[in-house]
This record gives structure tokens, sequence and C-alpha cells, in this order.
């Protein structure tokens, strides 16, 4: 495979490494000389000096026949832009984005940039699975189909404990899915399922409703101003 | 018209100033306070007295587009100094604020032809019109 990777700071630059050490053929772009000259001492021909958001670079490091283009420059527009032109102008078949502000994904995703992938909230995800009692952990996210899958623990002092899944006051829009009891696999209730203290309840909703639901199983653990 | 602008260095200060003088309603993004006086210059009074609006942040974010006024927007003019922030933020404010009219400023020739065609973005290639007075001003020269 040929990958065409800009932006020679740490993460393309183990990027390049790796995918050369398994056989992959890889052009690494980076713009700044001194980290350029600096990489080429390793890299050799696998570095190229250059702007990869002019068009030129991308084609003398051969974009036209590229299988891969992955933009992780530490700057979202070039990222972004790098992989618009990368996807309309040339046909490359994948690209990958990085994005340094999560907040500019829905821009990657405005231009059709996917994946855009944001260090930032890949680890955020793992604090909210890794901290317990936290209230709710987001499992699933379906933006394109308006669906979510969340797990939130049930407290004691929840309205939904000790009560059968039919008489929870859920929003419409919401459904028990499964019901993980501790120290037992866990299982599809029915109507008659009784819901406990303890209990880690999956539940499938609309996006919106997460506040709703957190006051039926897990009323402390509601975000202040949620 | 209501026309909001992008980057308020030398291009974009002197045509905020015309557009408002000409009566438009005309409102400033800038990231650099600074920006501010450079729009003053030349002007009698400050440029809110004039009847201009200046909100500091940077296009690319969704809280600043929105309180300079980008829902009201029916020009958008994305004139900062980096290519590739202008070329962001008017497919933002095409793309997801829906504003009729988009120019932006490119300074490179490729891209700046390449936008307009695939995209129909109204650019402006400060570059080529350099290129042609370098030209010109060579013919003249070499007589």
């Amino acid at each position: 495979m040929y990958v065409v990777v800009t932006g020679g700071g740490k993460v393309g630059l183990n990027l390049a490494r790796e995918l050369i050490g398994n056989g992959h053929e890889v052009t690494l772009i980076e713009g700044w000389r001194p980290r350029y000259l600096r990489i080429e001492q390793e890299l050799e021909h696998a570095v190229q000096y250059g702007d990869a958001t002019e068009l030129w670079v991308l084609e003398r490091a051969g974009i036209q026949r590229a299988d891969l283009v992955v933009a992780v420059t530490g700057d979202d527009e070039d990222n972004m832009l790098i992989c618009q032109v990368a996807k309309e102008k040339y046909m490359c078949a994948r690209i990958i984005a990085r994005v340094n502000n999560p907040r500019n994904v829905q821009h990657f995703k405005l231009l059709g940039i996917q994946p855009a992938v944001s260090a930032t909230d890949l680890i955020l995800n793992l604090i909210e699975h890794d901290i317990p009692g936290h209230g709710l952990v987001h499992l699933l996210d379906l933006p394109d189909e308006q669906l979510e899958i969340i797990e939130v623990e049930v407290t004691p002092d929840a309205p939904a404990a000790g009560r059968r899944v039919a008489d929870i006051e859920l929003p419409e829009g919401a459904l028990v899915i499964s019901v993980l009891v501790p120290g037992k696999p866990g299982f599809v209730p029915t109507a008659e399922t009784v819901v406990n203290p303890g209990d880690e309840v999956l539940i499938v909703l609309d996006p919106g409703l997460e506040d709703t639901i957190t006051m039926q199983f897990n009323p402390n653990g509601v975000r202040p101003g949620g | 018209m209501f026309v909001l602008i992008v980057g308020a260095g030398r291009v974009g200060s002197s045509v905020a100033r015309s557009a408002l003088v000409a009566g438009h309603e005309v409102s400033i993004l800038d990231e650099d306070p600074l920006s501010h006086e450079r729009l003053e210059a030349g002007l009698d009074g400050s440029w809110e007295d004039n009847g201009g609006r200046f909100t500091v942040g940077t296009g690319i974010e969704m809280a600043a587009l929105t309180a300079a006024g980008i829902d009201q927007a029916d020009v958008f003019i994305a004139s900062t100094d980096g290519d590739n922030t202008n070329l962001t933020i008017a497919q933002i404010a095409r793309k997801r604020f829906g504003v009729e009219h988009v120019i932006v400023r490119v300074l490179d020739p490729a891209r700046s032809d390449w936008y307009a065609e695939k995209h129909g973005l109204n650019t402006v290639c400060p570059t080529k019109h350099a290129i042609q007075q370098f030209e010109q001003a060579l013919i003249t020269a070499a007589g």
C-alpha cells in the first residue's frame, strides 16, 4: 500500500516509521525545514519538504497513486483541506484526519472528512468508561441514526430501584435493553424484571434524553447544570 | 445588506470601511483586538459610532461566528492571512449557515481556481493580480 502522511510531528513520524516497518511505501511531508532535515537523517527519501496544503507539493509526493492519505499536522484547517483535495481532486480511496481541537469535529463532518480522529475525545471516552460511579457511560453513539446506548448504575435512592421494568417512568424514545446484575451474566429483561440497587442497566435512547433517564436510575449522577 | 468580514487586516479593514460608507451593515470578526484600531484609521469617530460591529474571536469558533451575526449575513468575506483558515470558514459559512454570497481570499492560485470551480466559492487571488502587474511592468520597462 502507498501511504502519504502529512505532518512530521510525533504522530506523523511514528506512523511513518511503523508503516515502513510493516512493509508499506510511505512519503511523509513536513513543512518546517529544521524538522524535515532531522527526519531526513532517518527516513531519507521517504520524507519530502514542503507545505502539504499546496497542490504541487502533494503531486510531487505522488498523491495521485496514494491508496491512503493521513493528515496529522497540528493544524485542523490544514488537515481538513489536505483530506478534502485528496478525496475530491485526487480521488484517493481512503483518508484519515487528525482532529487537534475536539470542537472542530463538526467541521470535519461538514466537509465530509471521515474518519476524523480526536485523541482528546478518545481519552475522554476512556475516562468516562474507567471511572466507576460516574453515573452514566456512553457505550455507543450513532449520530446519523439519532440513537445512543448508555449504561447507568442503579443507586439505592433512585426512583427506579426495586421497581419492575414496566413500572419505571421512562420518556418516550428510551428502552431498557439489558440488566447487568453483579456476578451474573447480563440478560434481556421482561416487563416483570425487577431492577435493584447496584445493577447496571443498558438503555437505548434518542439523543438528549440522558438527564431524564439519569434522574430515574442515578439521581446524584446528573451532571451539574444538566 | 449585512456583510460579515472575518479578518480585518489591510484588505479586510479597507473593504469594511468602504462597505460601511456604502450604507451596508458591517460586522467584523478578528482574533486581534488591535484590528479595531486599524478599522478606525481615516474614520471620523469610532467604528461603532459609524454603525459598525466588532467581535473578537476566530472564524472557526461557532460561538464567535454566531456572536458576529452570521445568521443574518447576506455576504460573508473570509480575508484572514491564512488560505486554509479562509477556505475552511468560507465552506462553514456556505454549508452550515447557508450564506448566499461567500467571498474568500486565497493567495495560492492553484487552489483559488480549484475551489472556485469545484465548490462554487467566489475566490479572490491577490497573487494572480500581482503576477499580472509585475509582468506588465516588466514589459513596460523592457520598452
